[in-house]
């Protein structure tokens, strides 16, 4: 069986509106797959079915071999999650929240401090185990419950926007863990995010989802070059005389932008053409297009943070918790 | 659904960790109940007149063991809130074990807070010179555990039903404060006029001050012991399953 996640026309709606709608999906095994969208899309009322917390409409999935519907046990044991919200007890310590989790999920009393001692040093937290949790800084929070997530050998790790409301150098930090991971722990790892470049960056394969559909799905990089849309930029002396060579292009701060299909390929003959010109390249640069661009061309529209409407919060509230 | 001891454990000892890392919840806690026993021990010892043969000291300190194990289980059983609030009981929902276990856990751990209370208070009151025969202290306890459960499991119920946390403030004042007034915990019932009996006897709380009266004092309560006793079972295991199914339902 080499898909760990397969999911079958999985729908779910509250009240009258469609949060995951009929949604088929497979996730291979020690994938690092992302869930990429805005805010409402649909991405954690799917992670909630695909865990278990809650209950498809219509449509199941299969998460380890086990039905989620008929098999929830199994499928919980099988499975690790981070939250969006944090979900420790501050008034525990780091390890006891381990100890904690470790019980819950049943994990042998004699591997436990092991297990645990384990997961503390992957998320490079040892020395701060013993301090109540809510002395803890809002990276190391993160870092615990991806450690709590992995005490019980889960197949499949879900991360719910695991980098939701940390600052940009803590962010790179948890991205740099979940990277670690992914190849230290052999595991398949599903995140939900609506930061591009952490789809980007960090997954294997990417579904980009929008109002409870998946609207594509593959490789960051094969989603950006589907666009056909790199620059290659110029920065020249004489950007008057490019004009005439080159009357596609567009111009900006002095430089020139223009559209290739495969930047990388075209530039060489780009620069020739300007050399033979003697038009003076100061400056060669290529741009590719991010999952933004891409996002922007399925849908029209951007991924932005503040996507909330009235429909949009509905299902954040819902699908949320 | 079964029930994993193992996690029945870890749920109570959280429960018992964080009541004695929480020093000033302790202080907090014991403070109201030290407040009654002295400053109204004091002042009310001429004007109720509670039997012959019985000083005033005697006849509230088991009304004050009362008050603390109400008010810490009651506490105790309602912070379930406060988890739900704070993401971790979502921790402990996903995980693959039964809720009764969860359940169990919590109300064991709650009512182990409120014994310690109760024990406390006792220990207090032996201070301040009312006297507790080692017969009455054996028995005294397990009586306590009972209470508490019952309390603990009232607390979960209502926290399940409850959606917000701001509700917390409206139980104290309105459930569990009347709890403590209309029970016989600083007056002899039988003193009181009918219309006032009815809300006596419909108050739980009532037949945990009479039971532990009846131990502590050796004979002295306004109700006979058996009937007491009868009804602090009955209620705690009523709420201790009205708690339990509760908290299983709740999303």
């Amino acid at each position: 069986m080499n898909n760990v996640i397969e999911t079958k026309n999985i729908t779910k709606n509250f009240d009258e509106l469609v949060a995951v709608n009929s949604v088929n999906l497979k996730i291979k095994r020690g994938e690092l797959f992302g869930l990429l969208g805005p805010n409402g899309a649909g991405k954690t009322t799917l992670l909630s079915m695909l865990s278990t917390i809650l209950k498809p409409t219509s449509g199941t999935a299969k998460v380890n071999g086990y039905d989620i519907i008929k098999k929830p046990n199994e499928v919980r044991k099988s499975i690790g999650i981070v939250f969006q919200d944090p979900s420790l007890d501050d008034r525990l310590t780091g390890r006891e929240n381990l100890q904690m989790h470790a019980a819950l999920y049943k994990v042998p009393k004699n591997v436990r401090e092991k297990r645990i001692d384990e997961v503390l040093e992957l998320v490079e937290l040892k020395d701060k185990a013993n301090s109540l949790v809510r002395t803890y800084s809002g990276g190391m929070k993160r870092r615990i419950e991806i450690a709590r997530g992995l005490i019980h050998y889960p197949r499949i790790l879900f991360l719910d926007e695991p980098t939701l409301g940390l600052d940009p150098q803590t962010r790179e930090h948890v991205w740099e863990y979940i990277k670690q991971l992914a190849k230290r722990e052999k595991i398949t790892i599903v995140l939900t995010t609506h930061y591009m470049e952490e789809a980007d960056l960090l997954c294997d394969r990417v579904a980009i989802i929008d109002y409870g559909k998946i609207i594509a799905l593959n490789t960051p990089s094969n989603l950006k070059n589907s666009l056909e849309g790199d620059s290659v930029i110029l920065n020249l002396k004489d950007s008057e005389k490019a004009k005439k060579i080159f009357p596609k292009a567009k111009y900006f701060d002095g430089k020139i932008s223009l559209s290739v299909k495969n930047a990388e390929k075209e530039i060489a003959g780009i620069l020739d053409i300007a050399k033979k010109k003697k038009l003076g390249v100061l400056e060669a640069s290529i741009r590719k297009p991010s999952l933004n661009d891409v996002f922007l061309h399925l849908t029209g529209r951007e991924i932005r943070e503040e996507v909330a409407d009235n429909r949009e919060r509905m299902r954040r509230r819902f699908g949320g918790h | 659904m079964d029930i994993e001891l193992d996690a029945v454990y870890i749920v109570w000892l959280r429960e018992v960790k964080k009541y004695f890392r929480a020093k000033e919840r302790i202080l907090g806690s014991l403070a109201m109940p030290i407040f009654w026993f002295l400053i109204f021990g004091s002042s009310m010892r001429f004007t109720v007149n509670v039997g012959s043969n019985i000083d005033y000291s005697t006849f509230l300190a088991p009304g004050i063991i009362a008050m603390a194990l109400l008010f810490t289980s009651i506490f105790s059983g309602v912070s379930v809130i406060w988890d739900r609030e704070f993401g971790f009981l979502k921790e402990m929902l996903v995980a693959p074990i039964s809720r009764l276990s969860i359940v169990i856990g919590r109300s064991l751990g709650g009512a182990t807070t409120a014994v310690i209370q109760g024990i406390i208070i006792m220990i207090l009151s032996i201070l301040l010179g009312v006297k507790f025969s080692l017969f009455s202290i054996v028995i005294l306890i397990p009586l306590m555990v009972l209470i508490s459960l019952g309390f603990v499991s009232l607390g979960i119920t209502i926290a399940s039903l409850m959606e917000t946390v701001e509700g917390f403030q409206l139980i104290m004042n309105f459930i569990v404060m009347p709890m403590f007034f209309l029970s016989g915990a600083l007056f002899q019932i039988s003193n009181l006029p009918n219309i006032f009996k009815i809300f006596v006897y419909i108050d739980p709380m009532t037949y945990g001050v009479e039971a532990l009266r009846y131990i502590s004092t050796g004979g002295f309560s306004s109700i006979p012991f058996y009937v007491s006793l009868s009804f602090v079972v009955v209620f705690s295991a009523v709420t201790s399953i009205i708690g339990a199914y509760a908290f299983s339902r709740r999303k």
